[in-house]
């Protein structure tokens, strides 16, 4: 699925890399735990957190995810956008709490980390 | 240099420095691209170097990420002046931890840094002393992907 699509599902906004909107993603990662993001081994998956300062998209270049959405309508500082449009990490926000928007992606067929990535 | 096929660089790390905590391993990161090193062990070192490099912001005054490439392994230690760690066998378990809420609120502090670390090293050592600093270790070989 592209980022485009989840940004529909989601109703969301974008607030970094506007023109990264087409990179495909094929898993989505759950957390507000960096270290819990960086156990994974898989790369270029979305993570969806709460967690909304600079070391969300620092664990996002360390990790090679994709994007970041940002739920429960919270709000990064202009450092963080800042910083993810240097490191072209595209940033979503959306009103919808973490459990909701898991639910709407998962339902559309987006898998966790704990099944196999399929390739784009 | 110890001899030509050995690249070293070194990075300061500020402790409590918050915004720019991770700027260290991005940098490592980069060289390991810019020399072409596989895309597993890159991803390996990152990881290790930045939960390092996590945990000296967050509970050391001052300290230095350095890094080596050989045509075998990535060496780096990470090096600081600070705390030290009491009890490293504890330190070494998972959930394990000892952070303040300001740094649970930067999503780390959950107990997982160190262990992590070993996770992705092939060879780890943490050497520490209360009151004056911690040195980590981490050798990850190349042989898998080059």
């Amino acid at each position: 699925m592209i980022l485009q699509e989840i940004m529909t599902i989601l109703s969301a906004e974008v607030l970094a890399c506007k023109n990264s909107l087409d990179i495909e993603v094929n898993a989505v990662k759950a957390s507000d735990l960096m270290s819990d993001v960086l156990t994974m081994s898989d790369s270029g998956v979305l993570l969806l957190t709460g967690l909304t300062n600079v070391q969300a998209v620092r664990t996002a270049e360390i990790a090679e995810l994709s994007a970041i959405v940002f739920v429960r309508g919270k709000r990064p500082e202009q450092d963080t956008i800042e910083l993810a449009e240097q490191k072209n990490i595209p940033l979503l926000a959306t009103q919808l709490p973490l459990y909701e928007s898991c639910g709407l992606l998962f339902q559309k067929g987006l898998m966790g980390t704990s099944q196999p990535v399929k390739d784009s | 240099m110890p001899d030509n096929n050995v690249f070293e660089q070194s990075f300061p790390v500020k402790g409590g420095d918050f915004a720019n905590a991770g700027e260290a391993s991005c940098q490592v990161k980069e060289i390991l691209k810019e020399i072409g090193v596989g895309a597993d062990i890159i991803r390996r070192v990152a990881i290790a170097a930045y939960e390092a490099e996590m945990n000296v912001v967050m509970y050391a005054r001052e300290g230095e990420v350095r890094v080596s490439i050989s045509p075998e392994m990535v060496n780096l230690i990470i090096e600081d002046e600070g705390q030290g760690i009491e009890n490293i066998d504890l330190a070494m378990q998972e959930g394990y931890s000892t952070a303040t809420e300001e740094m649970r609120e930067m999503g780390f502090g959950a107990g997982m840094g160190l262990p992590n670390m070993k996770k992705n090293s092939d060879e780890f050592k943490v050497t520490s002393e209360v009151g004056k600093g911690t040195k980590i270790d981490i050798r990850i070989r190349m042989e898998k992907e080059t």
